[in-house]
């Protein structure tokens, strides 16, 4: 029985109330239908006895209090899925926008998702070759992770999220179990645009499921873009076998469209005003990667935000660390000085790395020559500052040595072209290359026998 | 008068239920929401409204399902089964949960928090006749190879032993004795017993913490012990090592049971402490560490309302074993997830927020969980401890936010996990000027007595040279080392061998994963010698780049690889080295 309700009790923002509804339930769809024919969808987030109230995802726009008819659909908010998903192009809340008319649905999800019992996840540990030198040797993805970019407004995060997207192989399987997913929140149309045209180059497209609200669709809308995507990667990794890699940007704008749709509804502000459970609710989108035990998919996800002010300590950069399994940190003085990519080595992590690397996974020495390397870089930084006070000149030979080291480093092993893909091999000889321009006692996390196999300082360098 | 049937929820907001004009709930009561009957837990009660915050997922809960009462406050089964085994926030064992719903956890799972099949080889300990009090021992089965399960009598109880079932197999619920009390009245003793979580377990007396807790950690244990039955905090920003420093503990440190609290944390991470403790085995007893590990999982995804108990759930598991006589280390990672749970749900009910959001009580709620820490007689005349090591993940690597600054009070240790030193890869990235340990006092008759005197004075001069080089540093960053003159040079060559050498540990070395005592304090010993003589030199005016020749300050960098374990004799042949070439040093 479906019973239209005709008009609303009040409008505040994006949500409309009202009253002397039955059997509605929590998180339920709704269709919103105006006098002059629009459909709008919306969402049950509050109830009070036989009070209801709505989120408009088109925003309330046109609503008066007596021109709609409210019809409950009696489920939450599903996404139709199916294999055809792929190479398909949505708007924000999953409905199809490239023209090619609405999918069969093999099955339906809630788009909310459930969370992975703890004990049926899969540690994971293989790992993702990027063919980029730092990530893969320093703070190395792997398959089932959560690896945010952290960038700012103008930084080359797209066109490094591009390349990881066009090189990722994953070591042991084939190409045709690879797929992505795209999901924009607030993206520029241009941004979107790009990656379309980049997947399309590369002749990935038929691999890529895009979801696209763009900064000017509706705001609330995005609150439900990054769940609509990882409910079709999740339906992609555990029902169909994939390796889904989801890439989401901008999470900034995502988290912003939260505050928004929290502060209409009147709830008390955290942090910067955003609500005090975002970390829950971040958390509830970066913990759906992973993989499961007894399914060969997985899903791995590289969120891109942009950092306010380019400020770490900002709510969605800080709790985001805390949720993801490290994360690539850009920094603005490299990508200024022209490094692609401007990868800033030392607060970039990766903690699942420790156990995808080394023999059997990558090659034995990786973990020594990744951790030395990030030591020798610290020193260059303190180098460098001594540098700046006193200047170059004044340095002592070992400092001098660090310096030239930090120099070259930039140059040759954090740039690269964005379409050079280097194996693992040459980026690790790459960084024993580098290495040996230092003394050889100044090496201290690198055990004697390490030292003796890739220790060469008379070699020239690359 | 009690009128289940007539209750029902009247409004929903995110987790939070609430029920109109119901008299039948009392405060703290556990309670069913709705047709799937989700856990929840009632936390506020006026004539016109219940509150309600339910441990589960409410998409999809309608107002007018019904709300039924248990009667009784949210709380735990405890009983044989609960070690090697992983729960979630509120005891429900996630093994099961997924041999009945799958990968993916499905709300309204019932099932029960113990293995109710499983036969226990029970051994009684009473027999008919015996008075018996709260904290008694009656029954005894071994729950895992290493790990003897003592069934006590619940704290509030007491009489006579009326009778008992013989020895033999018997399961979680089965009665195997009857005690009737001093009014006559019977009660059936099980395997196990219920306590609500949010209550501390009684005992009879609690004691000053003189035993230190053994982390196998030199910058720990020698720096900045604990003692058993004490309280640390590791706070620390993202990536900086928290969890590392507590999966380090919770494999090393030398409590019998081990306690691990995932609050709000990672998936990933949870599988992997999961996938590590059944490899790992106890260097004491050979079996898997799992057999003396219980792992709460609440992670970050799972509903916010359970992770807010999953800390007190927790603790009490920890009481109970403490109360059989063990010494048990709980780690909570990380207290400030359950704060900002705390902070959700006290949004959620509209209360006045104090700082940054948090609600008043917040202080007062974390006094409470960590004076549940400590070392006493229990009621049955058995010794136990519990410890407590929470993480706290500062927001914004600022430790003036409140959980930091609020849990700084509450506990005697202070585990500052620094930035700077996790970027350039020095673990465990323990900041050694501002951390802090109260135990000292508490703990140094026992250094003393079990490692000499020498213990404590090699520890305050490591701290010396540590503050020198600290000091040293700030002039070091203005004008540059080359100034410095040859003593101030080696202050800061030794305290590099200190960082480097000691206070630097590799978790992925076998040999360094776990220091004993005895090898820390002969590190010490060959660092502080090798000082004493090159200050010597120097004053004889030798010059330090001489002595650095010598090698012997990066050989002592390396001692910890080389010096395995179990041959700490090799100590006195690096004494013996330092000799001969600084002996050959000055012949030259």
């Amino acid at each position: 029985m479906l019973i239209d309700y005709l008009g609303v009790r009040e409008i505040n923002g994006s949500l409309i109330v009202l009253d002397d509804v039955e059997g509605a339930s929590f998180e339920e769809v709704v269709d919103i239908r105006l006098d002059d024919g629009t459909l709008r969808q919306g969402r049950v987030v509050q109830m009070e006895g036989s009070r209801v109230v709505i989120q408009v995802f088109e925003g309330t726009r046109g609503i008066s209090l007596d021109n709609t008819r409210t019809r409950l659909k009696g489920h939450p908010m599903e996404l139709a899925l199916s294999p055809e998903l792929l190479g398909r192009v949505f708007d924000g809340a999953g409905r199809p926008i490239d023209g090619l008319g609405d999918i069969y649905p093999v099955a339906r999800a809630n788009i909310n998702g459930t969370p992975i019992n703890p004990v049926s996840r899969v540690y994971p540990k293989n790992y993702i070759n990027t063919g980029i030198s730092t990530i893969d040797t320093l703070m190395t993805l792997i398959r089932g992770q959560k690896l945010p970019i952290f960038s700012g407004s103008g930084m080359k995060h797209n066109e490094l999220a591009v390349q990881i997207a066009r090189q990722a192989r994953i070591s042991d399987e084939g190409e045709e179990k690879f797929c992505i997913v795209f999901a924009a929140m607030g993206a520029k149309n241009d941004v979107a645009e790009y990656f379309r045209r980049s997947f399309d180059e590369s002749g990935v497209l038929q691999k890529v499921v895009m979801f696209l609200n763009l900064s000017n669709d509706p705001i609330i809308e995005r609150i439900l873009t990054p769940r609509c995507a990882l409910t079709a990667a999740e339906y992609l990794a555990f029902e169909q076998g994939m390796h889904v890699l989801v890439i989401m940007t901008d999470m900034t704008s995502y988290a912003e469209a939260l505050r928004e749709f929290s502060s209409s509804k009147g709830e008390i502000p955290g942090r910067k005003g955003f609500p005090g459970y975002l970390y829950s609710d971040l958390a509830s989108l970066y913990e759906r990667a992973g993989m499961v035990r007894g399914k060969s998919g997985s899903v791995t996800q590289i969120p891109i935000l942009t950092m306010p002010n380019d400020d770490v300590t900002h709510p969605v950069p800080d709790l985001t660390g805390y949720i993801t399994e490290g994360q690539i940190v850009l920094d603005r003085t490299l990508d200024s000085s022209g490094v692609y990519p401007p990868v800033s080595i030392l607060p970039s992590l990766s903690r699942l790395m420790k156990d995808g690397i080394g023999e059997g996974y990558t090659r034995a020495d990786h973990s020594a020559l990744s951790n030395q390397l990030f030591a020798s870089y610290a020193k260059v930084m303190d180098a460098r500052s001594l540098a700046s006070v006193i200047g170059e000149e004044e340095l002592s030979p070992t400092d001098k040595k660090y310096i030239e080291f930090g120099k070259q480093f930039e140059q040759h092993f954090v740039s690269q072209g964005a379409n050079e893909n280097r194996a693992i091999g040459e980026s690790l000889d790459l960084g024993w290359q580098l290495l040996s321009t230092l003394p050889r006692e100044e090496l201290d996390r690198v055990d004697d026998r390490l030292l003796d196999q890739y220790y060469h300082p008379d070699q020239k360098e690359a | 008068m009690r009128m289940n049937d007539t209750n029902v929820i009247y409004g929903i907001n995110g987790p939070v239920v609430t029920v109109k004009e119901s008299h039948s709930f009392s405060m703290m009561e556990m309670v069913y929401v709705g047709e799937e009957r989700l856990v929840g837990e009632v936390i506020g009660i006026t004539s016109e409204l219940t509150t309600i915050q339910v441990y589960e997922e409410t998409t999809g809960l309608r107002p007018g399902e019904p709300v039924t009462g248990t009667g009784s406050p949210m709380n735990v089964t405890l009983g044989p089964g609960i070690l090697d085994n992983i729960f979630d926030g509120i005891e429900r064992p996630l093994k099961a949960i997924e041999e009945k719903s799958g990968a993916f956890i499905s709300r309204g799972s019932s099932v029960s928090a113990l293995d109710e099949g499983r036969e226990w080889d029970v051994a009684l300990r009473v027999k008919p006749g015996d008075e018996v009090k709260g904290g008694d021992i009656y029954a005894v089965c071994p729950e895992t190879p290493i790990i003897e399960h003592r069934c006590m009598v619940p704290p509030a109880l007491s009489g006579v032993i009326e009778s008992v079932k013989p020895d033999g197999k018997h399961r979680v619920n089965d009665t195997v004795a009857v005690l009737r009390d001093k009014r006559g009245a019977l009660h059936e003793l099980t395997l196990c017993q219920h306590w609500p979580i949010r209550t501390p377990r009684p005992v009879a007396q609690r004691l000053q913490t003189t035993l230190p807790l053994i982390t196998g950690q030199r910058v720990i244990d020698t720096l900045f012990p604990i003692a058993k039955g004490g309280t640390a905090a590791i706070p620390g920003g993202f990536g900086t090592g928290k969890t590392m420093t507590q999966h380090q503990l919770a494999k090393w440190c030398d409590a019998d049971i081990i306690i691990y609290v995932g609050c709000g944390e990672r998936g990933n991470e949870m599988s992997q402490v999961l996938d590590e403790f059944s490899e790992l085995v106890d260097p004491k007893s050979g079996r898997p560490m799992t057999d003396r590990t219980v792992l709460i999982a609440n992670t970050s995804n799972m509903p916010v309302a359970a992770r807010e108990a999953s800390i007190y759930t927790g603790i009490t598991l920890a009481e109970y074993y403490r109360d059989m006589g063990y010494h048990v280390a709980i780690m909570a990672d990380s207290t400030s997830r359950w704060a900002e749970a705390l902070r959700e749900i006290s949004g959620r009910l509209e209360e006045m927020p104090a700082e940054e959001g948090f609600p008043a009580y917040l202080p007062s709620r974390l006094s409470e969980f960590y004076e549940r820490a400590g070392m006493s007689v229990n009621l049955n005349g058995s010794d136990g401890s519990v410890t407590i090591i929470g993480a706290v993940s500062p927001q914004g690597s600022d430790f003036s936010e409140p959980v930091t600054q609020n849990t700084k009070r509450f506990t005697r240790c202070f585990w500052a996990l620094d930035k700077a030193l996790a970027y350039a890869r020095h673990y465990p990235a323990i900041n050694w000027t501002q951390s802090y340990s109260e135990y000292f006092i508490d703990l140094d008759p026992w250094y003393t007595e079990n490692l000499g005197e020498e213990f404590i004075k090699y520890r305050r001069r490591i701290n010396r040279l540590l503050q020198e080089e600290s000091q040293l540093m700030e002039i070091v960053k203005l004008i540059g080392s080359d100034v410095l003159p040859d003593d101030q040079k080696l202050v800061i060559e030794t305290a590099r061998v200190i960082r480097v050498g000691f206070l630097q540990q590799n978790a992925f070395h076998q040999d360094d994963t776990f220091v004993p005592l005895e090898k820390q304090k002969q590190m010490m010993r060959v660092i502080l010698y090798l000082y004493r003589k090159a200050r010597q030199l120097v004053s004889a005016s030798v010059p330090i780049s001489n002595i650095l020749e010598t090698g012997l300050f990066d050989k002592l960098v390396k001692m910890k690889y080389d010096i395995p374990n179990n041959r700490l004799d090799l100590f006195d042949e690096y004494i013996a080295e330092i000799d001969r070439l600084l002996a050959e040093l000055v012949a030259s």
